[in-house]
């Protein structure tokens, strides 16, 4: 065991130490800025912002702060479209926009939201437990750094093939480190999703989302003001995790003729974190920090220059004082590391003595660092030797900006004339109802549509008291204020499919889906955080990728008026030269003024009237059904946003009125998914004719069942209500049609059309398939 | 940071009965680690009575009338789940007060339960669930005997639904020890329908000799409040836990 003082931890550590000193009087000596990721463009621009070469510390910190994952520098040009395209309606609620560590919106009666979904697929691939155990890890500190009590989480997943040998080992790790953790957080786990494609083999992605609530006094930002006031880290010590993680793992693409790259992975202990969520909140409680910053990407180095350059001065530090798990630790090891759970505060003198007894109250290790200084520099001393002086803003805000060459591939064209419809895989199309009842039944245990409860009762949904929907239902719900009702509606989606097809309107309807889950669920939608997971930017055609979705994203936000608060941009997801589908998800949050009104997917009384609203055309290109038929091409579905918003509107006010009991929107697997799911939701079937909707759309049967049109839902409607919201649609000139009842006793699904599908059979088919591949 | 505040204060106005219902005071104990102790105050007050947040590093137990240990990971269940949190100071007031002549009412659920065998407030033990997995689901339970007092409001063989969500729930003991469960009605709570972790004789719940301390893995104080319990059955199923324990209380008080 080593001794917690600083001067023991030296005394045991004979670093020929690089100064700032040094480094001026020796400009020649070698530095291994290549291996830490920087390009010599990079480098230069180091040594031109310095006027002398970097110490190996200030490499350290360069390195990492002006990678990929941590500067943006390749997608920073385009994402500004999120801060430009913004109207006057997308910034009434907005508290705190990007570039915090996440957004916060206006929920009313004094209460604010902060949500973010982060990525953390590199290491996921590489260590699926601690990768996804720590992704979930990074993004609750996020919240908790805006001083919101975290109250939920999801995961979007995206794994390869369902049965390819190794998607089993990512796909337990994965999902076991993201029970793991979050359970051990008292935090619910809500909804997400998961998708097999082989395109996401060597690269699958782990997303997470957290949400947190508090009151308007209560938001924390990340700065370090007042000159005097001290710096502390505080949660677990600083170890040899994760170094370079940022830098070498997440900006770089996988080859395997590189050396294996596991210690660049950190480990979680979530005991540690929900620990660290208690003792911050304390804190906040007692307006104990001045300014709040988690340690995540970049560790030290980011929380430093991060808190520095957004205050109003400089910063002070002695990285001896930096409490270790391992005494060999170099100075720049330090300032790389990123050990979980560990954050950094500002902290007034006359509060010292209050913040100790929050530490030592939830035994909560943490050493004073340094102070603020108002000399504009981030000085870091060893021993008090100067070993980085610089200015912080150079390190967090002022990294190389790329304009990289982007230009649509040569191969869209001929992707996008490729329909599915004549294809050789649409040979066969079925027509008769016993064909058209096993593909009903094939859709429904495929890979990407079958249930997900092998995954979701591995987590935690019930704790905390306040989750009102969870999956399997459109959106999370989750209770804010026990006294109103108050409660915020959360749903992820990204169509990696559509979004290859056509990147710019693939984007749009990830978040077209996402806004519609959440009108779906009775709230109204407010805001937008996403991550964008996408190959290798020095990729012209990956880069056109980026900047079609990213462009896409922003134009569609500002039609459905709401804004995007916050994300993260995850590139070089790439195995060789191939890369993933483009997969932008789009997380939506909205509002409930009342939890108790959400609207459930499932149906539940019988002789309800079910309603199918919007209209159907043929679009199968991008479908499940092609893709379970091996064929991907043609263009994706029509985007209507004008319709979206219509559409919401209806779902909304038909919840806030009482007027439907159930609501399911339809996306991948089209009506034969949605009536499937209302149906398996509670076990209650219903009797369903579709000659309206065929006559009308001029559609087939198989069309009207497998086709993916958006703006579409099914609702169940009470018969005392169905005037009055066939004279709401009516009046808002949206399609609607009445496609049958609900059939609480006969235990089946009875489409006109398709023979007969008994309920008990489509659970066992829809709950079979990931057991069967998973155990 | 402002707490959320929870369900407005218990109906305290009004006949006398209830004014002595909101005047007995619950404990919820919270220890590092601990995660369902807002769900506990929640279930406490909601039955009508008046919830005391105790620390794990409180030397007194104050003036309530009965004790919740709720469930989470206390000390991130690492050695043993509830190993190092037996030891407690807190602990050692409530092993003292529910063995007293006032025999303290002390209800363990899921970690609070692992928390009472490691005492040794209750015998047996839990290990991994027998599928190896986290599990979250509804619950059916029996129960077996509704005269202790945590179950005084349940009718004996009643079926109620609770959510269990555990990864440690195997809940074994030696045959010896199981008999004499058995013999003595100790048996309090059993699954029904699905035993989900492998335990012994599908039994999610015991108490000790004198019916005061009972512990279950499933998690009443999930199943309270309408629209946030299971989506089976009843969804405030768990909510005669608490109203039982109240009526203890205030029957003993007469």
């Amino acid at each position: 065991m080593t001794e917690t003082s600083a001067g023991s931890i030296t005394e045991t550590k004979k670093f020929n130490i690089d100064t700032v000193e040094n480094a001026a009087k020796t400009p020649d000596t070698e530095l291994p800025w290549a291996e830490l990721g920087l390009k010599q463009n990079e480098f230069d621009e180091v040594v031109t912002v310095l006027g002398r070469r970097p110490t190996g510390a200030e490499l350290a910190m360069y390195s990492v702060m002006w990678s990929e994952h941590c500067s943006y520098k390749s997608s920073k040009n385009h994402l500004r479209q999120f801060g430009e395209k913004v109207t006057d309606e997308m910034k009434k609620d907005m508290l705190v926009g990007i570039g915090e560590n996440a957004g916060v919106t206006n929920l009313g009666d004094g209460w604010a939201v902060t949500f973010k979904i982060e990525s953390h697929n590199s290491p996921s691939f590489v260590e699926p437990y601690q990768g996804a155990a720590t992704g979930i890890g990074g993004i609750v500190r996020d919240i908790i750094s805006m001083g919101a009590r975290p109250v939920a989480v999801m995961d979007p997943l995206r794994f390869g093939a369902i049965d390819h040998p190794d998607t089993a080992r990512v796909m337990h790790g994965a999902v076991a480190g993201i029970g793991g953790y979050g359970n051990s957080l008292g935090l619910p786990n809500i909804g997400g999703e998961m998708v097999f494609d082989s395109v996401y083999q060597g690269n699958p992605l782990v997303n997470a989302l957290a949400v947190g609530v508090m009151r308007h006094e209560d938001i924390r930002l990340a700065n370090a003001s007042g000159k005097g006031n001290k710096v502390v880290l505080f949660g677990a010590r600083t170890g040899g995790d994760g170094i370079g993680g940022a830098s070498v793992l997440a900006s770089e693409s996988f080859d395997d003729t590189k050396p294996s790259k596991r210690p660049a992975v950190q480990v979680g202990d979530p005991f540690a974190e929900k620990v660290l969520i208690e003792c911050c909140l304390e804190l906040f409680k007692g307006s104990l920090v001045e300014g709040i910053q988690d340690l995540g990407a970049a560790g030290i180095s980011c929380a430093t220059s991060e808190l520095a350059s957004n205050g109003d001065g400089g910063m002070e530090v002695e990285l001896t004082s930096v409490l270790l798990r391992d005494p060999t630790l170099t100075p720049g090891e330090i300032l790389m590391s990123e050990s979980q759970e560990r954050m950094m505060a500002v902290v007034t003198p006359e509060n010292v003595a209050a913040f100790e007894a929050v530490m030592d109250k939830w035994a909560v290790e943490y050493s004073w660092l340094g102070e603020v200084t108002d000399t504009g520099r981030l000085i870091i001393t060893w021993e008090g030797e100067v070993i980085v002086d610089v200015d912080p803003r150079t390190v967090a805000h002022d990294g190389p900006v790329y304009d990289r060459p982007y230009a649509r591939p040569e191969w869209q064209d001929a992707v996008q004339a490729d329909a599915f419809t004549g294809s050789v895989q649409d040979a066969g199309r079925p027509s008769a109802p016993a064909d058209l009842a096993a593909a009903v039944t094939e859709l429904i245990s495929s890979p990407n549509m079958c249930s997900k409860s092998w995954i979701t009762k591995q987590y935690d949904r019930y704790v905390g008291g306040n989750t009102a929907m969870a999956f399997p239902d459109d959106a999370g719900v989750v209770r804010v204020d026990e006294e109103t009702g108050l409660g915020v509606a959360l749903a992820t989606d990204a169509n990696g499919r559509y979004t290859y097809l056509d990147p710019y309107h693939g984007a749009q309807l990830a978040l077209a889906e996402a806004y519609r889950n959440v009108a779906t669920s009775g709230a109204v939608p407010m805001a937008v955080s996403d991550c964008l997971n996408f190959g290798s930017p020095e990729d012209p055609a990956v880069m056109w990728q980026l900047a079609e979705a990213i462009r896409g994203l922003s134009d569609a936000c500002m039609v459905l008026g709401i804004p995007v608060t916050g994300g993260n941009v995850s590139l070089y997801n790439q195995t060789g030269t191939t890369p993933i589908h483009p997969s932008p998800v789009v997380a939506v949050l909205g509002k409930l003024d009342d939890v108790a009104r959400r609207t459930p997917s499932g149906w539940r009384e019988d002789g309800q009237a079910i309603y199918l609203l919007g209209t159907t055309a043929a679009e199968l290109d991008g479908s499940e059904w092609s893709n379970m038929r091996g064929h991907l091409g043609g263009l994706p579905p029509k985007v209507d946003l004008a319709a979206e918003r219509a559409l919401g509107e209806i779902l909304i006010n038909a919840s806030r009125d009482g007027m439907v009991d159930s609501a399911h929107d339809l996306s991948e697997g089209g009506l034969a998914a949605a009536l499937v799911e209302s149906a398996l939701r509670y076990g209650v079937g219903a009797r369903i004719a579709l000659q309206d909707v065929l006559d009308r759309d001029g559609v087939d049967l198989f069309t009207a069942l497998f086709s993916e049109t958006q703006g579409r839902a099914v609702v169940a409607v009470p018969r005392s209500e169905e005037i009055r919201f066939t004279d709401m649609c009516t009046a808002r000139g949206f399609a609607h049609t009445r496609i049958g009842v609900v059939d609480a006793e006969g235990g089946t699904l009875e489409i006109n059309g398709v023979e007969t599908l008994s309920l008990e059979a489509l659970r066992e088919a829809h709950e079979a398939t990931l057991p069967k591949y998973f155990g | 940071m402002t707490e959320l505040p929870l369900i407005g204060e218990a109906t305290a106005a009004g006949a006398g009965a209830e004014r002595s219902l909101a005047g007995a005071k619950i404990g919820v104990v919270t220890f590092p680690g601990t995660l369902d102790d807002r769900d506990a105050v929640r279930a406490v007050r909601l039955a009508g009575a008046t919830p005391v947040a105790l620390w794990h590093a409180d030397t007194t137990l104050g003036d309530v009338d009965a004790v919740v240990i709720p469930g989470g990971f206390s000390y991130g269940d690492y050695l043993r789940a509830g190993a190092i949190a037996r030891f407690a100071p807190l602990m050692s007031r409530i092993i003292d007060a529910a063995n007293s002549d006032a025999k303290l009412p002390v209800l363990g659920i899921c970690n609070g339960f692992q928390i009472l065998t490691e005492s040794h407030m209750l015998p047996g033990s839990m290990i991994k669930n027998d599928q190896l997995k986290f599990m979250c689901r509804d619950q059916l339970l029996r129960v077996e005997n509704n005269t202790t007092s945590w179950t005084g409001d349940y009718a004996a063989g009643q079926e109620i639904t609770v959510p269990l969500k555990n990864q440690d729930g195997q809940y074994i003991a030696d045959e010896k020890t199981l008999d004499a469960l058995e013999a003595e009605g100790r048996v309090v709570f059993r699954y029904v329908g699905f035993n989900p972790n492998g335990s012994r004789r599908d039994i999610a719940g015991i108490a000790n000799a004198a019916g005061n301390v009972v512990g279950l893995m499933p998690h009443p104080e999930h199943a309270v409040e309408a629209g946030f319990g299971p989506e089976i059955g009843s969804d405030t199923e768990g909510l005669g836990f608490f109203t039982s324990v109240l009526n203890k209380i205030v029957g003993d008080n007469k």
